[in-house]
């Protein structure tokens, strides 16, 4: 029903579900059907704040990345690939589990939701592990803007077809990895509150919530994690491959 | 003088029994309340806290320059004073004012709902608000900040030694208080509007009270990030601001402007909802042109998002981009501008009467209407930079944001104030008040304009001698300002021990919220209304009153 509809329906259309009450409808919501639409209304809407929240990051990114090329492309060479595209996979492959979940909650299937919930903790945790292997790296190739920094790594061409960097260009180098941490950080920060927000529902799902027919929360949680997942599908080429070649 | 305003007998009436106020006692079911009326309140007493705290050190400004010599405060304490001011008025007034206390309460009623669609997330948004205050307060109490409201990078990053981390958390958790509350807002007229209450049936206070929850939701995630950044240069001195490492301070203007921009239309938006609904009470009329009004409050978000790099022309922005920025900031004159000829419109052969709320309503067209004249002379590039960084430039904001927004915040409290408590405020000494508050903002800011025109900078606590006189008129006005302040705060506790009993419709208005008792109760209606006449009818009213006479009779 689009909002419109909602708007011209008459009360007399809906005069038996606002007398079924059932104990999961909220007091201010007329039907269940009002309720799931505004909650899930209220999520998108949350979304776009949050793209606006990282659109800034990439704002910066896009900016910089014109005017340092060149620091972008070595700061770009020091990430591994391996790592970052066995991190895109696990993320997609917790999306799908996320999604699986999703369904065994809209199907009523009480284990089906458990083990789904479960798989995506896992996977999360995962990424997470990977992301911390690859941030140690960076702590142990000092490359950690502000903190230790060390400009010697892009004076200097770790590759013999590199051409030299410019002094101030090692410089600039810092914006770009201070870019990666930011970015990559905020959004490993969105799993690290997904990650919290799954154990909860995965004990409520426990108890035997979400396979009623009233599965909502579910679906917006799902819509959560898609996105978080999305972000780190645009991160993943930004940060690792586009820039990725030789000087 | 004629008057619309009909109460209930006083000698029998009583407020009702039951309603929202006396819905459970003591603090616990005030601080955990998810009723939308009860969370107004709660708001409502807390900005009135800190507009209060905003405005001592407004005080103590004006008080430092009523003479040209620094000799009151010394030049880094006026540095903190006109900072405290601005991120104290803006984030934690101006930007919550209408919104937060009259939207809160009166949109779930407009609409037919019993309550927002979020009403947890609506308390957690009064929490979040609350420790915003704490920290900026923290802030102030540890010595302050002096950056000036705008975080203004490379300085709050690199040269001052302040609090700045504190006050910049304090903002962004205020921010996510706003976001919380547009959010709500949004959805709620989206998808709790009663059966028969369709878009161009609401009240035009939900529909400005919807653009800027527009802004509210796009625009503040962009200043959260963005001051996240600036903390974070400040802890890491990572460079992404700072111009020695290769990074760009322009890039934080334009992050900052591009929320801030659309925050000055956050924070008037929702005052042009006020003053439609003041406006079409008091001359018995519909507002004229509902549908060019509805849609020049969304014209005015839309628009307002490309015009942010106005602020930014005297800062190296490229001769082209100012010609656009220019041209936009032009064009996002024209929906207010249609505001302003609509309200007049609808007062044009209307029963007017000059009731509190109306008074202050028209103090805010005029006033908000110098304000947005001159803020065209500042969006022309050649003006600009004469007047920039001058006390022009202060004066225009006033004009808007305390001519126009503060105006239409009071004329808003006044006239919803019987609904909220169910009682009258005194009504001489509110007029007095209005008309206090009127004279007293004229002559604190009108010498201000001629001020900056003269070339007097702002944000300096010492000027030229010949300055003085000119000064000494703002800092008088701004006393008679404060008296036109204080005075509400004096009657408005006192009218709800000793105020009229208002009677369910006092103003014989026509909005869903003035047909339901008042104080109402916690469920706001006791069956879901079904909505079948237009915004505005007075003869709808009319009917319906003459049909409950006869039916009593």
């Amino acid at each position: 029903m689009d909002s419109q509809a909602i708007a011209n329906r008459t009360v007399e259309s809906h005069p038996t579900e606002a007398h079924e009450h059932p104990s999961y409808l909220r007091h201010h919501f007329v039907t269940v059907e009002q309720q799931r639409e505004t909650v899930s209304f209220g999520m998108w809407l949350f979304l776009l704040t949050e793209i606006m929240f990282f659109g800034g990051l990439f704002m910066a990114y896009l900016l910089y990345r014109n005017w340092y090329y060149d620091a972008f492309v070595s700061g770009s060479n020091t990430l591994s690939i391996p790592l970052g595209t066995t991190n895109t996979l696990v993320l997609i492959l917790s999306s799908f589990t996320m999604a699986m979940g999703v369904y065994s909650a809209e199907t009523r299937n009480r284990k089906g939701l458990i083990r789904y919930l479960l798989l995506t903790i896992v996977l999360g945790l995962a990424f997470l592990g990977i992301k911390t292997v690859e941030y140690h790296a960076k702590y142990v190739e000092h490359h950690i803007p502000g903190a230790n920094f060390s400009v010697e790594d892009f004076v200097h061409p770790s590759d013999p077809r590199d051409r030299p960097l410019a002094p101030d260009m090692a410089q600039h180098a810092q914006i770009y990895f201070f870019l990666y941490f930011a970015m990559t950080g905020m959004h490993a920060l969105h799993m690290i509150i997904g990650i919290s927000i799954l154990f909860v529902l995965l004990y409520q799902a426990y108890h035997g919530a979400y396979v009623n027919g009233h599965s909502s929360t579910i679906d917006n949680f799902g819509l959560y994690w898609h996105f978080v997942d999305i972000v780190w599908i645009f991160l993943f080429p930004l940060l690792y491959l586009i820039s990725r070649h030789h000087l | 003088m004629s008057t619309i305003v009909s109460l209930p007998n006083q000698e029998t009436a009583t407020l009702p029994k039951v309603n929202y106020l006396n819905n459970g006692y003591g603090l616990k079911s005030w601080l955990l309340t998810s009723d939308h009326k009860r969370i107004a309140i709660l708001y409502l007493m807390s900005i009135t806290v800190f507009f209060f705290l905003g405005g001592s050190f407004a005080g103590l400004i004006r008080l430092e320059l009523l003479t040209p010599m620094p000799d009151l405060v010394a030049s880094d304490t006026y540095n903190k004073l006109f900072t405290m001011h601005g991120v104290i008025m803006i984030f934690l007034f101006l930007v919550p004012s209408v919104p937060a206390t009259i939207g809160n309460f009166v949109i779930p009623i407009m609409v037919g709902a019993k309550d927002l669609a979020f009403p947890k997330i609506n308390l957690l948004s009064w929490y979040l608000y609350v420790v915003a205050g704490i920290f900026l307060v923290y802030a102030l109490v540890n010595g302050g900040v002096d950056t000036g409201w705008t975080f203004t990078t490379p300085l709050s990053t690199h040269y001052v030694n302040t609090h700045v981390i504190t006050a910049a958390l304090g903002v962004f958790i205020a921010g996510f208080s706003s976001i919380f509350t547009g959010l709500n807002f949004i959805v709620t007229i989206h998808r709790m509007r009663a059966p028969g209450m369709t878009w161009f049936r609401l009240p035009l206070f939900c529909w400005s009270n919807y653009a800027a929850a527009i802004l509210m939701v796009l625009g503040t995630p962009v200043l959260a990030i963005t001051l996240v950044l600036v903390a974070l240069e400040r802890l890491f001195g990572i460079g992404v601001f700072d111009p020695t490492k290769g990074g760009d301070p322009l890039l934080f203007q334009h992050l900052f402007w591009f929320y801030s921009h659309p925050a000055v239309y956050i924070m008037i938006l929702p005052g042009f909802g006020v003053i439609s609904e003041v406006i079409s009470t008091f001359s018995r009329k519909r507002v004229f042109g509902y549908t060019a009004v509805a849609f020049s409050s969304v014209a005015i978000a839309v628009f307002g998002f490309f015009v942010w790099a106005h602020h930014m022309f005297i800062m190296g922005v490229s001769n082209y981009s100012a010609l656009v920025f220019s041209l936009l900031t032009m064009l996002v004159a024209v929906p207010s501008a249609i505001k302003i000829f609509n309200w007049s419109a609808t007062l044009y052969k209307g029963s007017i009467t000059f009731e509190t709320p109306m008074l202050y309503a028209f103090g805010f067209v005029g006033l908000f209407t110098i304000g947005g004249l001159t803020g065209v002379f500042l969006g022309s590039l050649g003006m600009d930079i004469h007047l920039t960084e001058t006390y022009f430039i202060v004066a225009h904001f006033h004009f808007v944001m305390v001519g126009g927004m503060l105006m239409a915040y009071l004329a808003g409290v006044h006239f919803w104030w019987p609904k909220m408590t169910g009682r009258m405020y005194p009504e001489s000494m509110s007029q007095l008040a209005a008309v206090t508050t009127f004279i007293g903002f004229i002559l604190t800011f009108f010498p201000q304009f001629i001020l900056g025109y003269l070339g007097m900078p702002r944000r300096y606590h010492a000027y030229p001698p010949e300055f003085q006189v000119l000064n000494v008129l703002s800092t008088a006005g701004a006393t008679v300002l404060g008296v036109g302040y204080l005075l509400p705060m004096l009657y408005m506790p006192w009218s709800l021990k000793y105020g009229k009993i208002a009677g369910s419709n006092p103003w014989q208005a026509t909005g869903l919220e003035w047909q339901i008792q008042s104080p109402p109760l916690t469920e706001n209606f006791v069956e879901t209304p079904v909505v079948d006449h237009e915004a505005y009818d007075y003869e709808w009213l009319a009917h319906k009153t003459q049909h409950e006479v006869t039916t009593v009779g």
